[in-house]
């Protein structure tokens, strides 16, 4: 049997904000189905190496392949078009707009012709949105914010999701809950990549993990490898080695 | 104070207003979108005013008889080509410094105005030019001494107004393109990451704003007859300020800004002093902006973090 491209391939990324450099030589895989995360403290770079596979910023150096296909220089748009999505770091959901109206702004990449089957798919998953289907979405709650933000995600059926920090600023019962969808989510056949600063969750959930230090891969292992490791003990599951 | 007075400030007023509204729609959508002050909307209108002229000489020149036809095809024909200008503007002078300071844009528009005007006076002669009044038909209200006059094609002006501002309205609030360009409003580069080619929104605001205001020129050049190169520098800062009283960004604040601005000076005209209805204008801008800095629809935005 041939060998199969990884559906996302990453090799020695590097990327910068003016004068800072974010990124480091980063090089990462996601195969087809896993849920892969990437830990790390804030201002790793966690953020900026998921904005830039969707070219904003565009690398300076390396490559990222999609499917075996490169994709480092294509602009965002076409690559929402190509089966990646995002629910990015601070959810971005369009405050001005109904409920519903978001969630039909993430069906963009396919047009309009699958959105009632859809739009029936993410109120099961989230059912806090069917009921508030019709309201501004400025007025949620900011656990309803972030099932917006990958409910939206999920409009476009993507084969990828990219997901930063659902957790953040989250009560620890409605972090669970997301938590339990996303299992869900991978269940129906997405392939997740997670930025995490909630270490512990992650790493249980995740098949494998990275570590970002200083906008470099510092460790990577399986989800109980790294859950085990000495260092990712001490340094982001708060434990005395 | 007369009442015919009164009525017939209030229909010349509801005219200007609408032409202002529409106008104001390019000021308003393109601050919307990409935050900056289009100074060269007023001379797009401008250029749709000779545009009208020109399509009209070359339809009745080539034997056309048919007046409505003539006013439909001029018309169709002045917003396809104002829309173009709009877009090429939109293209050569602000596309390229997106991303930069904000000032950059800014200067850019004012030059884009100056070519406009330097562009059409030299090609078309600096004299006042006049289009002969195609439709007298009047209605009158009233006695032989005090009456109230609304001429057809003020009418036309506030129906063409109002149903191309309600088209509008429902295609920014209910198809997918409207949605697309307000997703491209609140966050670009969110709308970019969720598969929006959002350079393609923004030329696609410049050409109905423009398309708006070539609506305005043509049915100005009807009620009015004459202009000049110069005429987008007055209308457009008015209109620009219908857009800030209405509150700038809000599709309905353009509208209900125009409306207001163009009674009140219609107004002040009728019962205080013509001469001062500048004046009185942008004194109830002041006092809006005084009171209400966001404008009367203007709102900012209600978030939870």
């Amino acid at each position: 049997m041939p060998e199969q491209e990884p559906l996302l391939d990453i090799q020695q990324l590097d990327a910068r904000y003016g004068a800072i450099q974010a990124l480091r030589g980063v090089s990462l895989r996601v195969e087809r189905g896993e849920i892969v995360t990437l830990i790390g403290a804030n201002g790793a770079g966690k953020s900026t190496l998921l904005m830039s596979i969707f070219g904003d910023p565009r690398p300076s150096a390396g490559h990222i392949r999609y499917l075996g296909r490169d994709i480092t220089g294509l602009p965002t748009h076409a690559i929402a078009k190509l089966g990646i999505a995002q629910a990015p770091e601070g959810r971005r959901i369009f405050p001005a707009m109904r409920v519903e109206e978001n969630l039909l702004m993430g069906a963009t990449p396919l047009g309009m012709q699958h959105i009632d089957t859809d739009l029936i798919k993410v109120f099961e998953l989230f059912p806090r949105l069917k009921e508030r289907r019709d309201q501004r979405a400025g007025t949620l709650s900011g656990g309803e914010q972030q099932m917006l933000a990958i409910g939206r995600a999920l409009m476009s059926r993507p084969q990828l999701l990219l997901l930063d920090e659902p957790s953040l600023g989250l009560a620890p019962l409605v972090t669970q809950r997301i938590f339990a969808i996303l299992g869900e989510i991978r269940a129906t056949g997405t392939t997740i990549f997670l930025v995490e600063q909630n270490a512990r969750q992650a790493l249980k959930l995740a098949q494998r993990g990275y570590v970002l230090v200083n906008g470099a891969i510092r460790l990577s292992g399986s989800g109980e490898e790294l859950l085990a490791n000495p260092e990712v003990r001490q340094a982001y599951l708060g434990i005395r080695a | 104070m007369d009442w015919h007075i009164l009525a017939q400030q209030l229909v010349n007023g509801l005219t200007l207003g609408s032409i202002y509204g529409l106008i104001a729609i390019g000021y308003t959508m393109v601050y919307g979108i990409i935050g900056m002050i289009n100074f060269a909307h007023g001379d797009v209108y401008m250029v749709s005013a000779y545009l009208t002229a020109i399509c009209l000489a070359v339809l009745f020149s080539c034997g056309i008889d048919s007046l409505p036809f003539a006013l439909l095809a001029t018309l169709v024909a002045a917003m396809l080509i104002t829309a173009a200008y709009g877009w090429t503007i939109e293209r050569i002078a602000y596309r390229p410094l997106r991303g930069s300071n904000r000032l950059a844009p800014l200067i850019s528009a004012i030059g884009m105005s100056l070519v406009l005007q330097n562009g059409v006076q030299l090609s078309q002669g600096a004299r006042t030019q006049g289009v002969p009044s195609l439709i007298p038909a009047t209605l009158r209200f009233g006695d032989e001494e005090t009456f109230v006059q609304i001429t057809l094609v003020q009418v036309m002006i506030v129906v063409v107004s109002l149903a191309s501002m309600a088209l509008l309205h429902w295609l920014i609030g209910r198809t997918t393109l409207g949605r697309q360009c307000r997703a491209t409003q609140q966050d670009r580069r969110m709308a970019a990451i969720l598969g929006i080619d959002t350079d393609r929104i923004i030329s696609t605001v410049f050409v109905i704003g423009a398309a708006m205001a070539a609506i305005a020129g043509v049915l100005v050049t009807l009620n009015y007859g004459s202009f000049d190169f110069y005429i987008g520098f007055v209308t457009g800062i008015k209109a620009f300020t219908a857009a800030v009283l209405g509150g700038i960004g809000s599709l309905p604040g353009a509208m209900l800004g125009g409306l207001i601005l163009g009674l009140s000076e219609a107004l002040f005209s009728g019962m205080v002093n013509t001469d001062y209805k500048d004046v009185f204008a942008f004194s109830l801008l002041v006092l809006v902006l005084i009171f209400r800095p966001t404008g009367l629809l203007g709102k900012p935005e209600v978030e939870k973090v």
